[in-house]
């Protein structure tokens, strides 16, 4: 599904790589988190997916598709594949809920037909069903990333990228939005969500790994924020040999 | 759909940026109607030289009594030496290139003279004999005067062979700068033109870079998102070019048409409504091609994954 072979980006003018020689393997519906301070590398680790970013070093593949080859005109045809939500919801303020969804459709060529059928649908799958008529300004933060996720989804994407979806949320929102995902993962599309939320990941016991300075020094399924079962890998992976077959299973 | 989803961006672009539209469409009037009265000079320059290069003579002026330049010893040419003149026109060498000739006598010149001068106090000093006798010679072909020249400068009683197209070279190389003049301002215009409609259409992308951001996060393919851009600023410069089309039109049928051929009379040829209807397109076409390439490099900074 996703798979880092020894993947490094460094960004033009810093000596410190925003990663450093990363490794892994995601599979098809796993969910995990990513976890890490500010500035290890999440965000650069969530654009080299979306191939916002090229590698330094190293391959990347994702859905199949060799990311380092894929020429810029492909590129959109990939990203169809996969939906991304973000802390700052990243709405259009002028568009109506249902418009806000509909739009990813439309500019990819969808038929007014399949958008009168997909979009009610997604907003349905989370729970704003009733309000597809509203502005986002209208809407409380939890349902504006509602919004967002549907928006994400209603593509049917393989692969679900979160860059701290919760991080402007109450818990108690958060736990909505989560219950979300986790609904999300269970038909079987793959996430992968970077956040700084602890009682979450202690929670949801998935799998988790975590980043310092660009390197995973953590990847142990049914983790927790913090180290707490034995890790699946050890500090090998500060070189950067992780095992795909091991972690993944 | 998805033709009037591109339609409705381009629009709501249009709306939203009017002031630099207007601009765009005033500078690209503006510069494209100079590029059309550059075109329009150099087509007046070439009906010119067809009507006036038909009708220029090559004239050889024979001596008078008071001349001593050329192969004159401030005497008149005598009779045998303007049938020897004559003689060598009609002789097989110079006969095939010539069309046909006149012989201007003192009088008829003075004539012409005293016609052409009327109003000058110059013309009550001139008298027939200071006039030259000349023949006046229609070429077959006008480029081939040299030969005239060669061949009859050498005889004895000709003051000069000239060519009068070396007359209207110096109106035409003055009319020929004034074309190049508007095409080099046109040139500048239309730098400005293609400047502006870059800079507008970056406007026009900054202020909807949020939904440029997600039309690219979520698969819109590069053409699908630059096509509105590039219409908007197609859109503008072609209502300048529009503009400038009609004001060739009126130039020319008002202008041109009305004015000067009013006040030239039937003196020359002037370009007509349907030289102008031929420019047309052309400004159309280069407003709507250069705004075109301008706003797709424009936008391609947006586009760049």
């Amino acid at each position: 599904m996703i798979r880092f072979d020894t993947v490094s980006k460094a960004y033009p003018g810093t000596t410190r790589p925003a990663l450093n020689t990363v490794s892994l393997e995601v599979l098809k519906g796993e969910f995990v988190f990513l976890v890490g301070a500010s500035g290890s590398g999440k965000s650069s680790f969530l654009r080299l997916i979306l191939k916002e970013e090229t590698p330094t070093k190293g391959e990347i593949h994702v859905l199949g598709q060799h990311l380092n080859s894929l020429t810029n005109r492909k590129v959109p045809y990939f990203r169809r594949n996969l939906g991304v939500v973000f802390q700052d919801f990243r709405l259009l303020p002028n568009k109506t809920v249902f418009d806000n969804v509909a739009f990813t459709l439309q500019v990819i060529g969808k038929s007014r037909g399949f958008i009168q059928e997909a979009v009610p649908d997604a907003l349905k799958m989370v729970g704003l069903a009733g309000k597809s008529n509203r502005f986002p300004h209208e809407l409380s933060g939890g349902e504006q990333q509602r919004v967002a996720i549907a928006r994400a989804v209603v593509n049917k994407p393989a692969i679900l990228l979160a860059d701290e979806p919760t991080g402007n949320l109450d818990p108690a929102t958060s736990a909505g939005i989560m219950t979300l995902l986790e609904r999300i993962n269970l038909s079987g599309t793959t996430v992968l969500m970077a956040t700084h939320d602890a009682g979450i990941v202690d929670q949801m016991k998935r799998r988790v790994i975590e980043l310092i300075s660009g390197q995973i020094v953590r990847d142990e399924r049914q983790g927790g924020y913090q180290t707490q079962a034995i890790p699946v890998q050890g500090f090998g992976a500060f070189a950067g040999t992780t095992d795909p077959q091991e972690v993944s299973k | 759909m998805r033709l009037g989803l591109i339609l409705g961006e381009a629009g709501s672009g249009l709306r939203r940026n009017v002031s630099m539209v207007i601009s765009v469409i005033l500078v690209t009037f503006i510069s494209l109607t100079f590029v059309g009265a550059a075109i329009l000079l150099q087509m007046q320059i070439g009906q010119m030289k067809g009507y006036w290069y038909d009708r220029a003579q090559v004239a050889v002026y024979m001596c008078t009594d008071v001349d001593n330049t050329g192969n004159c010893t401030q005497a008149a040419a005598t009779e045998a030496q303007i049938g020897n003149v004559e003689a060598q026109l009609n002789s097989p060498t110079l006969a095939p290139f010539i069309e046909k000739y006149e012989f201007e006598t003192h009088d008829q010149a003075y004539a012409n003279f005293q016609e052409q001068f009327a109003d000058n106090p110059i013309a009550a000093f001139v008298t027939p004999g200071d006039l030259n006798e000349s023949f006046r010679v229609n070429l077959v072909d006008p480029t081939n005067a040299d030969v005239l020249i060669e061949s009859l400068s050498g005889s004895a009683g000709v003051q000069a062979v000239e060519d009068q197209r070396g007359l209207l070279d110096q109106i035409f190389s003055i009319l020929n700068a004034a074309s190049y003049t508007a095409i080099g301002v046109a040139a500048l215009m239309l730098v400005a033109a293609v400047l502006l409609i870059a800079t507008t259409i970056r406007l026009s992308a900054f202020s909807r870079r949020r939904e440029l951001g997600i039309m690219r996060l979520v698969g819109a393919s590069n053409r699908f998102i630059q096509t509105p851009f590039i219409l908007e600023g197609v859109f503008a410069s072609l209502i300048g070019s529009l503009m400038a089309g009609a004001a060739i039109l009126a130039i020319v049928k008002f202008f041109v048409q009305g004015y000067l051929s009013k006040t030239l009379g039937a003196t020359t040829t002037l370009v007509g409504v349907s030289d102008a209807v031929v420019v047309v397109p052309i400004l159309i076409v280069v407003g709507a091609a250069l705004a075109a390439a301008s706003a797709s490099v424009a936008i391609s900074r947006y586009l760049k994954v």
